[in-house]
């Protein structure tokens, strides 16, 4: 099973890789859809802990992933979003959106 | 300080990632904050990505990023001879984009012009599209009597 997706209950979590790209995105973007469409998902979470990089394209898959959670019937949420990511965030106006979790590093979530 | 590059690679989507490391490496002479590299990164992967998708969207072809320096002053260009566009003002409007198969945000253009000082845009249909921008550094903080201002901002 591929770690960086993980189904725990009904929550599709993603952890986001160091760089989200248009390289990128395209696998996230697939493999994120083919869980949403053989599980139950009811929320789909963002986990940017690792991301040092996004341009316009993880904006994409992140609307991407919205705009089909909203036909289901669930939710979309970002998390550790942290640095340079927040004016990514800001500028496109997903934080408007979706629910974007800041967090610091001393939230426990690096051991 | 004056200097300058030329990059060209071939439009594979692998060389996003290559033209951000290349860009962030040649300003590095120009001590900018962290901030002004992932500006400038941000920027160039975006322009990199539309030659790549829009440019070049059957075959690939290649790619010419420029950059020069000057003083305080970065202009990055980059330049494909791919298929180009025959309305640039459309665009460059936020959300517009021809390729929303491929979930594209629309938002290229305007991270373009978020992240850097200037952005101009020429193209044509057939004969591809060149794009220019500028970036001040250090405008500001200066570095005064070698003490950098930043650090006096902590006390």
């Amino acid at each position: 099973m591929n770690e960086e997706f993980q189904v725990v209950k009904s929550c599709l979590m993603i952890r986001m890789p160091r760089e989200v790209d248009h390289h990128q995105a395209r696998r996230i973007r697939e493999t994120a859809d083919r869980y949403i469409e053989r599980r139950e998902i009811s929320h789909v979470i963002f986990d940017f802990g690792i991301t040092e990089f996004m341009d316009s394209s993880g904006i994409g898959v992140i609307m991407g992933r919205y705009k089909k959670m909203e036909i289901l019937g669930g939710k979309v949420l970002a998390i550790h979003v942290n640095g340079g990511l927040r004016r990514i965030f800001k500028i496109s106006g997903l934080h408007k959106v979706i629910e974007v979790v800041e967090e610091d590093n001393h939230g426990g979530n690096d051991q | 300080m004056t200097n300058q590059m030329k990059l060209e690679f071939l439009s594979k989507s692998v060389n996003e990632g290559f033209a951000r490391v290349a860009i962030a490496a040649f300003m590095s002479g120009m001590n900018p904050t962290l901030e002004e590299v992932a500006d400038v990164k941000t920027a160039v992967s975006e322009a990199v990505t539309n030659a790549i998708i829009h440019g070049y969207p059957e075959e690939e072809g290649t790619i010419v990023m420029m950059a020069e320096i000057e003083d305080d002053l970065l202009q990055v260009t980059i330049v494909d001879e791919g298929k180009g566009m025959l309305n640039v003002g459309r665009a460059m409007e936020p959300l517009y984009t021809t390729r929303p198969d491929l979930e594209r945000s629309g938002m290229g253009f305007a991270f373009m012009q978020a992240f850097m000082d200037t952005l101009t845009v020429q193209s044509g249909p057939g004969v591809g599209t060149r794009v220019h921008m500028t970036k001040k550094l250090n405008e500001v903080y200066h570095i005064k009597d070698g003490v950098d201002e930043r650090l006096s901002c902590l006390d």
